[in-house]
């Protein structure tokens, strides 16, 4: 068996992995993912380029740590839902396979695109193209960064003593924390105190 | 509520409020004005011998006003801290030469007429938001002549009516005569889905309020009539659906209809005329008490909080929560939590549960006793930076210090550092980075963006918190717009970066949005007050050179207007279509002049 070297990994060159999730069909019955996928595949730096149907998922996860620590990926796209939902999931998931959560960018494939744009599929995926290049050009330029840890008071203040925060305060104090709880009346009880039976079991509130 | 107020690890302030909140997750420093209570509350033993001889007599808030009270008084009798206090606007004794009588009595001497305002600062890492409610006001709602007629009730005034501890001892009597009421009307959605007057949201509990009470009154007066006015009778919780079943077989009749008058007849009782939806028929009813199921309203101090804390509110007034599912108890701003019906509309059981969640999650914040913060801030470029102060004067968060005498170069509290960037887009000479959202990361995604058919894209900026979570929003409601719009988020839009936009309009963009926080509600404290700033600047400029200054939109979109983003949206592209090949052609020829 002859042994041929493997192609030297260029180490100052990005080495992207793109995820197209289909999000079931949340994403996929307005935009092509197949297409996307395999069209991104041939953009410069982008190691893997590969439609998947539930990236957050548990085998979706796995499947994307597997390819990164196969191909030596150092920074992802994945292009699915609102960052402002998953980014937390995927900087995990990219922590635990070794590159900076950091490296990390998100496409909004589903609230901003496939969810506003239901029935016009060419321009959807059209965007959804334009959207997954766009995070490619960022994540080239992304650079590792390094969260700090600051010292912190375990003390909570409950503004309100009506039953929600009666109730936030006690669960608090009761786990070992101080509480401070402030209310704007002279006593505490809020609307609750004001009433005698509750329902639906008629019980009394007080 | 007494397990609250002896808790060794609670410390109470009532008659308190915040009045500012400073600092981060982890070290919020929190100011509270305390008002004078004139009574020691560590000493009074709620004895009542002041009370006695108070001449002054109130209506009892507490009761709804169907009780009285004196001048000194405890708001009620379970009330925690268990002390009386002195409303000083109606005691004539705080100049004590006047009455001082209490004083005399007081064996303890718990009363100081010398006491004033306190203010408290405390040091917390978590904060959890329970303001409550505000029962909605059927004043204005004339035609069931709420106030006009004494036996219109709002559902508020029943319940101390019927509460054994309220001002008749639970004994159900009309307030005009004292008679008891053979007939008791109830009349839902009072300031609830009314596109008028209230809420246009459903309320929640008054249904089930109602069926509750229809049960007191059955419960004790087996004989009175209960009919209750309604639109459709929401019982969708666990044990609701059977209560409601119980309530009709005990006798209780449900009207579909709205009542469209109430009259007073000459013995008080109320005439109502309303059109049965289940019979198509216009009926009258007499009944000798009248009850309006008020609606929940956002409690008054939110919005003031809203602002003194950089929190959201939802179009209804309530405080809007990270995400109506994964995080319904959690602030956009970290560290911060809801509970009860600040959030939204609610009931005990839910208030409850709530409440725990909120705790749960400060906890889960808290219990490592010191927290992660992101890396997300800006970095001086020493060798670029002329220290001419500028950097400094626009951060929010005074995180930016600059010698400008001694020409030091500036430099970051990385602690103090939120991220908004907004020091980064004002900075002239390139001296400032910001880590995550640098110069070059988002303009790769301007350049990617405009490669190709520039002419039929729109460029937009939106920020994290308000603008691209009103996207989101849009999303989730599935409202449609345009397909060529293309967001780019940044954390603040005070990021936005002047050469940005003449970059974008050099290569060929027809049409550019900045969208940010409503001013008001940035994230960043001000920050947007920068962008507003800045975006004018541009404008002068845009008119100066000869660009049509319409083509850079500015647009406040709050993370709950998703209606607003795709109406902004459709109307971005109307400005698009209006801006032709040429006009583009002419901005790229100037600006790559200049």
């Amino acid at each position: 068996m002859s042994k041929t070297p493997p192609a030297k990994p260029v180490e100052q060159d990005a080495r992207i992995g793109v995820y197209v999730c289909h999000c079931g069909l949340n994403i996929a019955q307005s935009v092509d993912c197949t297409k996307i996928a395999q069209d991104i595949a041939e953009v410069d730096g982008v190691i893997i380029s590969k439609d998947i149907v539930y990236a957050c998922s548990e085998p979706g996860q796995q499947a994307i740590k597997q390819d990164i620590i196969d191909n030596g990926l150092d920074r992802l796209v994945i292009a699915s839902c609102s960052p402002r939902l998953h980014e937390p999931t995927f900087k995990k998931m990219a922590e635990a396979a070794g590159v900076n959560p950091y490296m990390v960018d998100m496409a909004n494939l589903r609230e901003q695109c496939s969810w506003v744009h239901m029935n016009d599929r060419d321009n959807a995926t059209a965007k959804a193209e334009t959207l997954v290049n766009m995070a490619i050009a960022r994540v080239r330029q992304l650079e590792p960064l390094y969260e700090d840890t600051l010292p912190l008071t375990q003390k909570t203040l409950v503004i309100g003593g009506g039953i929600a925060g009666i109730q936030a305060a006690l669960d608090l104090a009761d786990s070992g924390y101080d509480v401070t709880l402030v209310e704007k009346n002279a006593s505490i009880g809020g609307i609750m105190a004001q009433i005698d039976k509750t329902f639906p079991t008629m019980d009394c509130s007080i | 509520m007494t397990d609250a107020g002896r808790h060794p690890r609670i410390k109470l302030l009532t008659l308190s409020e915040v009045v500012d909140v400073k600092g981060y997750v982890g070290n919020f420093k929190v100011k509270i004005i305390k008002k004078a209570r004139y009574v020691d509350e560590t000493s009074c033993t709620a004895c009542g011998d002041c009370a006695k001889v108070c001449p002054v007599v109130r209506p009892d808030e507490f009761n709804m006003g169907l009780g009285s009270r004196k001048a000194i008084y405890s708001p009620f009798p379970q009330a925690v801290p268990s002390s009386y206090l002195i409303n000083a606007k109606e005691c004539l004794g705080h100049n004590p030469a006047v009455c001082s009588k209490c004083v005399e009595v007081c064996a303890k001497g718990c009363i100081n007429f010398h006491m004033s305002d306190e203010e408290i600062v405390e040091e917390v890492g978590t904060i959890i938001v329970a303001t409550g409610l505000q029962p909605y006001d059927p004043t204005e709602m004339d035609e069931y002549g709420y106030t006009r007629f004494d036996n219109v009730l709002t559902s508020l005034e029943f319940e101390r009516l019927v509460n054994a501890s309220g001002p008749t001892k639970g004994s159900l009597i009309r307030p005009s005569d004292r008679n008891h009421p053979k007939s008791v009307g109830f009349i839902q959605c009072v300031g609830s889905r009314s596109a008028t007057k209230g809420g246009h949201y459903c309320s929640n509990i008054c249904c089930m309020n109602t069926i509750k009470s229809s049960f007191i009154i059955k419960e004790h007066y087996p004989d009175v009539e209960v009919k209750v006015f309604y639109i459709d009778i929401r019982a969708f919780g666990k044990g609701f659906e059977d209560l409601y079943t119980r309530s009709r077989r005990m006798g209780t009749q449900y009207i579909r209809g709205l009542p469209g008058s109430v009259e007073e007849t000459e013995n008080g009782s109320l005439r109502v005329a309303v059109e049965n939806a289940a019979t198509g028929t216009l009926e009258f009813h007499e009944l000798d008490m009248l009850v309006l199921a008020q609606g929940m309203k956002p409690a008054p101090s939110t919005q003031r909080l809203q602002e003194i804390m950089g929190l959201q509110l939802t179009s209804d007034g309530f405080y809007l929560e990270a995400h109506p599912k994964l995080q319904p108890v959690d602030a956009a701003t970290r560290g911060i939590f809801f509970a009860g019906c600040a959030e939204g509309p609610k009931d005990i059981k839910e208030a409850v549960t709530q409440a725990s969640a909120a705790a749960m999650r400060a906890i889960r914040l808290m219990h490592k006793g010191e927290i992660n913060t992101e890396p997300i801030t800006s970095t001086i470029i020493v060798e670029k930076c002329k220290a001419c102060g500028k950097c400094a004067e626009v951060c929010p968060y005074n995180a930016i210090s600059v010698d400008v005498k001694a020409k030091k170069p500036a430099v970051v509290n990385s602690a103090a550092c939120a991220g908004c960037g907004t020091c980064s887009a004002e900075c002239r000479f390139d001296a400032i980075s910001m880590n995550h959202f640098t110069d070059a990361q988002l303009m790769g995604q301007v350049d990617t963006m405009l490669a190709v058919e520039p002419e039929s894209k729109i460029l937009a900026f939106a920020c994290n918190w308000c603008s691209y979570a009103g996207a989101d929003y849009a999303g989730v409601s599935r409202l449609q717009y345009p397909a060529n719009v293309h967001l780019i988020r940044v954390m603040c839009s005070g990021r936005v970066d002047e050469k940005f936009i003449w970059e974008g309009f050099r290569q060929g963009a027809p049409v550019i949005l900045v969208s940010g926080c409503h001013i008001g509600d940035c994230h960043y404290i001000d920050a947007n007050h920068w962008t507003e700033k800045r975006v004018e600047r541009i404008h002068k400029k845009m008119e100066k050179i000869g660009l049509r200054p319409e083509r850079l939109q500015l647009e406040w979109i709050s993370a709950a207007e998703g209606i607003r983003f795709a109406e902004t949206m459709r109307r971005m592209e109307r400005l698009r279509q209006s801006v032709t090949a040429e006009e583009i052609a002419e901005t790229q020829n100037i600006l790559t002049k200049l």
